[in-house]
């Protein structure tokens, strides 16, 4: 027998869908700011051994006799108008989310507790066919508590430091106390980069955990297996895994 | 939840469920023809606002250039522009200083307006309405008026000199930290006032122009009247190169390198927001800091 469950509230995919093209665009646009000054790169002084972004990345040879020229070092005014525009949509969204959360109790189920590193580590073991031990039968597991939490925090640390080089003089109180100017640049960057790590992660996850989890996050409604002792009450519903 | 005896029409299985966070218990494919329902809308809904972001993209593109951007993000660069001048921006917001030991020579960025070769001699500051002088038109620059004043740098020196380390903050993201000396903009429209508007403000906007006009930047009057916005002469604690800006060039903390602009021809007071080059090249035309 089946039955068929309510995971996600509609707020949070609402939320959740409406960040996926939003934070795109925002590390887009990013990257088009950031190349008009690529300055990252692995040294010692003025040594070089590594840069970011290869100098063959903005002149890549021609391809089949057509020059691919995408000009990445020289659209700054166009990331920079995508960036402070779509940044209203990227914090209101954000901010809704995080309000939501916090009023609706659903933050119970994202926050870590003093439980969440253990079986983080247990579900990476998991992951890694590493411990045979299925995982526990919650809506978040431990590893997910940490990685929906961490990527809150941090969205508020782009927001901060995002103000902190977007306005330096009249927020100069806070790019100072992030390191100053440079500093807060660097982590501004990093943090984008976290996001395209959790990115990754997240969608692999997606993909293990299949097409009933994913449905989830669009209809809202999950099948699971009724338990051997049925029972309709709401009380504890046994799940199944799923991240 | 009421166990059923009678079919239920399956609209109604729907919407109990809608309002339960769990059916009951059914069958393999029961369950699966009521979760392919309830997912057919959503699904269609979400191919809906997909399809919708798309030609919201496609107009987003088709829309008219307004100096190099479309009007959309142009729009919102001037909103972001009152957001900050109407809610944060103080005069008592001042960029972080530097010890003088920090300051380096800043790289040489960006020569326009600095062609020709500089006759130091020659060099004369160029105001245009002021409260007293010569007649002022609308048309500016174009009809080539006299000057309400000709300044030389000793005028410009006479003011008091102020010296200030400060970060230059570039469009592209880097920032170096260079010691300036010169005069306060402030003190220097204090001392050649511009004809003052009806409510007994100077006007709204300062224009500002290298001498062949080659490069020019417009400042709102917040911004100009900042203390540490400065006529510079002075660069590390030597005169100004050419390359530089010499004689005398603008440092404004509290905008992009942009705004910072050499070599400085004309002084403008103007009601009307002055051109600015690279707001023309799809750039904020505030670019404040």
């Amino acid at each position: 027998m089946k039955q068929i469950s309510k995971k996600h509230p509609l707020a949070i995919r609402w939320f959740h869908w409406i960040n996926f093209p939003v934070l795109f665009t925002m590390i887009w646009s990013g990257m088009l700011i950031y190349w008009a000054n690529d300055v990252y790169h692995v040294g010692f002084g003025d040594k070089t051994a590594l840069k970011l972004f290869p100098d063959w990345f903005y002149a890549p040879k021609r391809l089949m006799d057509t020059p691919l020229e995408y000009h990445l070092d020289s659209r700054l005014s166009e990331g920079m108008a995508w960036h402070f525009l779509t940044m209203w949509f990227f914090f209101f969204n954000g901010l809704m989310y995080v309000l939501y959360t916090a009023i609706s109790g659903e933050w119970r189920y994202l926050l870590p507790n003093r439980h969440s590193a253990k079986e983080a580590f247990q579900v990476v073991l998991h992951d890694l066919h590493i411990r045979k031990e299925p995982l526990p039968p919650r809506k978040f597991n431990g590893a997910q508590q940490i990685a929906y939490t961490s990527v809150v925090i941090m969205g508020i640390g782009s927001l901060l430091t995002g103000l902190s080089i977007y306005k330096p003089t009249q927020f100069a109180w806070l790019t100072t106390s992030l390191g100053g100017y440079e500093t807060a640049r660097f982590i501004h960057f990093w943090l984008t980069m976290g996001y395209l790590g959790f990115f990754l992660i997240h969608v692999t996850q997606v993909i293990k955990a299949g097409w009933n989890n994913f449905r989830a996050m669009v209809t809202g409604y999950e099948v699971i297996d009724v338990p051997a002792s049925a029972s309709t009450s709401k009380a504890s519903p046994a799940e199944e895994l799923r991240p | 939840m009421e166990p059923t005896k009678q079919m239920k029409s399956e609209q109604q299985k729907i919407s109990e469920l809608r309002t339960n966070e769990l059916s009951e218990p059914l069958s393999e494919e029961e369950a699966k023809r009521q979760i392919q329902h309830l997912s057919r809308r959503s699904f269609l809904r979400g191919g809906l606002v997909i399809g919708a972001g798309f030609l919201g993209w496609k107009w987003l593109n088709r829309q008219y250039t307004d100096d190099g951007t479309n009007w959309v993000f142009r729009r919102a660069l001037q909103v972001n522009e009152g957001i900050v001048q109407g809610t944060f921006y103080s005069a008592n917001h001042l960029s972080p200083t530097f010890p003088r030991a920090q300051a380096k020579d800043p790289r040489e960025n960006g020569d326009f307006g600095l062609e020709e070769e500089l006759d130091a001699d020659a060099w004369r500051l160029h105001l245009y309405g002021l409260a007293e002088g010569g007649e002022t038109t609308e048309e500016g620059m174009a009809m080539m008026p006299p000057p309400d004043a000709s300044l030389t740098l000793e005028d410009i020196k006479k003011l008091p000199a102020v010296e200030m380390t400060t970060q230059l903050c570039c469009i592209e993201g880097w920032v170096e930290v260079v010691n300036w000396k010169g005069a306060k903009l402030s003190d220097f429209i204090e001392k050649y006032p511009p004809v003052k508007d009806e409510n007994k403000l100077i006007p709204a906007y300062v224009g500002i122009e290298t001498p062949d006009g080659a490069y020019y930047v417009g400042l709102d009057r917040e911004s100009a009247l900042h203390p540490q916005t400065l006529l510079c002469y002075e660069m590390n604690g030597k005169p100004l190169t050419p390359e530089h800006g010499a004689p005398l060039r603008l440092v404004i903390p509290v905008k992009y390198g942009i705004k910072n602009i050499k070599r400085i021809g004309v002084i403008r007071f103007t009601s009307e927001r002055p051109k600015d080059y690279w707001a023309q090249q799809g750039y904020d035309w505030y670019a404040g800091l």
